[in-house]
């Protein structure tokens, strides 16, 4: 457990375009495993929220059951949070989003929550696109019940006990990618720099966007064999690009070497610039993303980054031709057809 | 009899016999006549053997009735099933294209042969239109036998095929040819079986239960229904989408005013339905048992995180995938107590298509206001056939209940922790706020754990308990909002009891009066909610013996009525009825006379006992 947290604020800590602090975008202490790669996660989710200046109270964080589910208690305290069912946060969050379209909705899920007893809510949401933030906290391990192998565990990797995984691993990226997901990243919990911009570039995403995170399991995973300790991800990651993530309206200050970047204009005005690392790729190509996580499989790296986006994309109200006003503010007089109206039905089944 | 006689259609599925049938129905329900059609269909959607069933009742009564006094048959698969279905001096109409087989005769029968499938062949040259008006010859030959008026039958042409006018004239020339074939080869009317105009259904309304549920659902303000198809609840979804197309598009944008998700599967149909209401929208979804077994878990985190749930389980036959097409009430108790741990959930038990209606805007108050899911327990029979109902009534002047939530000034006022499981009110229901409200006020956390009175996850024995507490208060308060029993009498007037619900109604009432024609009077009252409120413990306690009326092999009404009433289980008496057929008069009739009196006197109506004293009562 990470036990202490210091009370203590810089009198001039800087604030954000709504004149809060990152102190505003803070949960609970957190009660996981001291070393866990996911606190780092949530951190990197305060500090997205915290830069791109989202009114807390407008966010709705979801998530399903396990240690990943437990941390939207730990950030974003004045937002309104559901720890739902195991594996079935994607239907909750579905449900919540016809309800007000207006609301910024982040998913937190684990590898055992998507992969294996949410699968089908995972897979099913994506194809109806629809609009949040779906961040898997992937350890490929049950920590809540002892360190199990989860869906996503690689072949061969060898757990805590000693045991190596008989089983093909689950490639969410890969899988996302498939169904035609419209932003799809990976990322590592470690790696902040790449993580925070993906996070601020997925809420600006207006259709499914999954960030895929491998965020090691200090207690039951991060032993040597595992393919999902600290230390083999550092080994093995390959990055994409190098991700930044510039906001609507804001002035681009830095330079970015022609010919290596790819400019990607989001929906919202919002840009994001990835400094390529790879001169064979081209994230707005599906078979290009396809082609180059495969190629990273084979040669046994984890690729990371911005891998897949469709920046001009219809989400769920769109698709469905829902009203612009968010549905739980309609007023009875919208919604109730009234006495005329039923006088003819009346009339009509005689 | 004159207007009391019962008919049966023995059709193949996907031929079109449906809307023939419900022509019919409709044209001898128009003459004022109370008519109680019901479908008995195959798990299938073309080629097996189907049935419509027509009880006309003079009397009302529109419970089902045992035998068939004239059987239409142009089917010959089931041919002879239905033939041995047909009581003693009842008749046969069937398609005589093809010679009967000898051995189908029964002597104590009428065969009326008319060769349909020969005529249509003769008269129309588009094979599809042979099959379909074939159905429209027996329905003419039954306007003849049976002294339909044709000027009804061809209004209702008139109005189902408007604007299609070859389609009019196609149907009326095969009904005029069924007619003109019936007068020449038959005595028409029949002597025994005919209608004869009346004025007995006065303002009433021929309606399904499950497009009664789905217009309830319109108008009680739904705007989110998420649903997974299975039978027989598939309509009511379908009505939905139907009445929101017509009444909650926007005239100027076009857009709609409601969002429908057909979901992957029940589990994900009741969590969207869950999200949606937890973040404000009133949703539900429309299922069957197989769903409900499946939203379970579901049921349990909103009772527990108390979060409004709308649901309809429209029941069929269980367990398993039982009987998708037949009826029965047998998930009360799944329902009644969805979900693993200690589980209470509401339930209403609607029993005509005009309580359908209203019940949704009951359903989705309750939730609300009790913030709790709650269950409209339906079934087969309520809701795909075209029951008789009263109108469909909706209060106007009453605004929907959105319970106790707090919005954005009164959180802005308050000056104490905001507490979303605390008791403020002493009624067990705490208040809640919906996402976005405050920017810094009212905010918590949802989940199916354990957490104190300020959302906060806690593990704590004396919390954990007070919570649990606080559900059984507010369950005690639910009592005082579900809407009361109806009681059949203004005073007691008999030792004896009877106690029913949903759609076991109409054949209860039938039988009550059937036995006090024999002597023996019962009291009634129709329960149409749980938890019982008050008057249903009263109902029992005043009462020597109860009869409890209901569609299921445990007796699952029954236990419900030991288990949270406390009755003793020696003064009930169980009428079960579990074949998937509605319960009939009849067998309500015979079980409590066996009871009461002995089973020594067949036929019953010989023998009129006396209102029996307790020695005769036989256990």
């Amino acid at each position: 457990m990470t036990f202490v947290r210091p009370v203590f604020r810089h009198p001039e800590a800087p604030k954000n375009a709504l004149g809060y602090t990152k102190k505003f975008y803070e949960g609970a202490l957190s009660t996981l495993c001291a070393g866990c790669g996911h606190d780092s996660v949530s951190g990197a989710i305060i500090q997205a929220c915290f830069e791109m200046a989202v009114e807390p109270h407008k966010v709705a964080k979801l998530s399903g059951i396990g240690c990943s589910s437990k941390t939207p208690t730990y950030f974003l305290a004045n937002s309104h949070g559901f720890n739902s069912v195991h594996g079935r946060m994607p239907s909750v969050a579905t449900g919540a989003y016809l309800a007000n379209r207006d609301l910024m909705y982040i998913g937190v899920s684990g590898d055992g929550d998507s992969a294996s007893i949410g699968m089908g809510q995972f897979v099913h949401a994506i194809r109806r696109n629809l609009n949040i933030t779906y961040i898997i906290m992937n350890n490929g391990c049950y920590g809540l019940t002892k360190g199990q192998d989860s869906a996503t565990a690689d072949f061969g990797s060898i757990n805590k006990s000693g045991a190596a995984n008989l089983y093909q691993a689950i490639d969410m990226v890969g899988l996302a990618l498939e169904l035609g997901a419209t932003f799809v990243a990976r990322s590592f919990s470690g790696d902040k720099d790449q993580l925070i911009p993906l996070i601020k570039a997925g809420m600006s995403h207006p259709g499914f966007a999954l960030i895929d995170v491998v965020s090691p399991c200090v207690t039951f995973n991060n032993n040597v064999g595992s393919t999902k300790s600290y230390d083999y991800t550092r080994e093995h990651i390959e990055a994409t690009a190098a991700v930044d993530f510039v906001p609507i309206m804001e002035e681009i200050t830095t330079e970015y070497a022609e010919g290596d970047t790819v400019a990607v204009q989001l929906h919202d005005g919002s840009t994001i610039h990835l400094n390529k690392l790879s001169p064979d790729f081209n994230p707005r190509d599906r078979h290009s993303a396809v082609n180059k996580l495969y190629h990273a499989k084979a040669s046994g790296e984890i690729l990371t980054g911005l891998i897949f986006i469709e920046p001009e994309t219809r989400d769920l109200h769109s698709l469905l031709n829902t009203t612009t006003q968010p549905l739980n503010t309609l007023e009875k007089g919208v919604l109730c057809p009234g006495q005329q109206a039923l006088d003819s039905i009346n009339a009509a089944l005689r | 009899m004159l207007n009391d006689f019962v008919i049966r259609f023995a059709n193949v599925n996907g031929t079109g016999s449906a809307s023939a049938n419900d022509m019919f129905a409709k044209a001898i329900f128009r003459m004022g006549i109370p008519v109680s059609p019901k479908n008995i269909f195959p798990s299938n959607i073309q080629g097996l053997p189907t049935w419509y069933e027509v009880r006309v009742s003079e009397k009302g009564y529109l419970g089902r009735r045992e035998g068939v006094d004239i059987m239409v048959s142009v089917n010959p698969q089931s041919m002879p099933k239905d033939i041995a279905n047909v009581k003693s001096g009842g008749y046969f109409i069937y398609d005589s294209t093809k010679e009967l087989y000898k051995d189908f005769i029964r002597d104590d029968i009428h065969y009326l042969g008319i060769p349909m499938m020969q005529m249509c062949m003769d008269k129309f040259a588009d094979p599809r239109q042979r099959q379909l008006l074939k159905n429209m010859i027996y329905v003419g030959a039954l306007s003849a036998l049976l002294n339909i008026e044709i000027e009804v039958l061809q209004g209702i042409i008139q109005q189902k095929f408007k604007g299609k006018e070859k389609l009019v004239t196609a149907n009326y020339e095969a009904m005029e040819m069924g007619r003109q074939f019936a007068f020449e080869h038959f005595t028409c009317p029949f002597a025994e079986f005919r209608v004869e105009r009346r004025d007995l259904v006065k303002d009433w309304i021929m309606m399904d239960g499950n497009s009664a549920c789905g217009l309830g659902a319109v108008y009680a303000g739904a705007t989110v229904l998420s649903w997974y198809p299975i039978t027989p609840s598939t309509s009511l979804a379908d009505a939905f989408g139907k009445y929101a197309k017509k009444y909650r598009i926007d005239p100027e944008t076009g857009q709609n005013n409601f969002a429908i998700v057909q979901a992957e599967d029940e589990l994900a149909a009741i969590g969207m339905v869950i999200g949606a209401n937890w973040n404000g929208a009133r949703s539900f979804t429309a299922t069957s048992g197989p769903g409900v077994s499946l939203m379970s878990e579901f049921l349990g985190l909103a009772y527990f995180a108390e979060i409004p749930t709308v649901l309809v389980d429209v029941q069929r036959g269980g367990p398993s995938t039982g009987m998708p097409t037949r009826t029965q009430q047998s998930d009360l108790l799944i329902a009644a107590y969805a979900s693993h741990g200690d589980t209470k959930q509401v339930l209403l038990f609607p029993s005509t298509p005009a309580e359908c209606f209203s019940m949704m805007g009951v359903a989705f108050d309750l939730a609300e206001r009790l913030q709790t899911p709650v269950l409209v327990m339906t079934d087969l029979d309520l809701g795909m056939n075209e029951n008789m109902s009263p109108p469909l009534k909706w209060d106007h002047s009453k605004p929907y209940d959105r319970g106790k939530v707090f919005n954005a000034e009164q959180l802005e006022q308050m000056t104490e922790r905001f507490g979303r499981y605390l008791d403020v009110d002493g009624d067990g229901i705490p208040y809640r706020t919906i996402p976005g409200t405050h920017p810094t006020k009212g905010s918590f956390f949802t989940r199916g754990t354990s957490r104190d009175e300020y959302a906060v996850y806690t593990e704590e024995g004396p919390a954990y308990v007070r919570n649990m507490d606080r559900l059984v208060k507010k369950w005690e308060t639910a009592k005082q909002y579900v809407p009361g029993p109806e009681l059949y009498q203004q005073e007691k007037q008999s030792a004896f009891g009877m106690l029913f619900f949903g759609t076991t109604t109409y054949a209860a009432n039938e039988a009550r009066d059937l036995l006090t024609e024999q002597g023996i009077t019962l009291d009634c009252m129709r329960v149409k909610a749980f938890p019982f409120s008050q008057e249903v413990q009263q109902f029992i306690d005043n009462h020597q013996r109860v009869f409890i009326v209901e569609q299921n092999r445990d007796a699952q009404f029954k236990s419900l009525i030991i288990n949270e009433l406390g009755a003793n289980p020696a003064k009930l008496t169980s009428i079960l009825n579990y074949d998937g057929f509605p319960i009939t008069a009849d067998v309500i009739r015979q079980k409590i006379f066996e009871q009461l009196v002995g089973k020594l006197k067949p036929p019953f109506a010989e023998h009129v006992p006396g209102e029996p004293s307790e020695s005769e009562v036989s256990e």
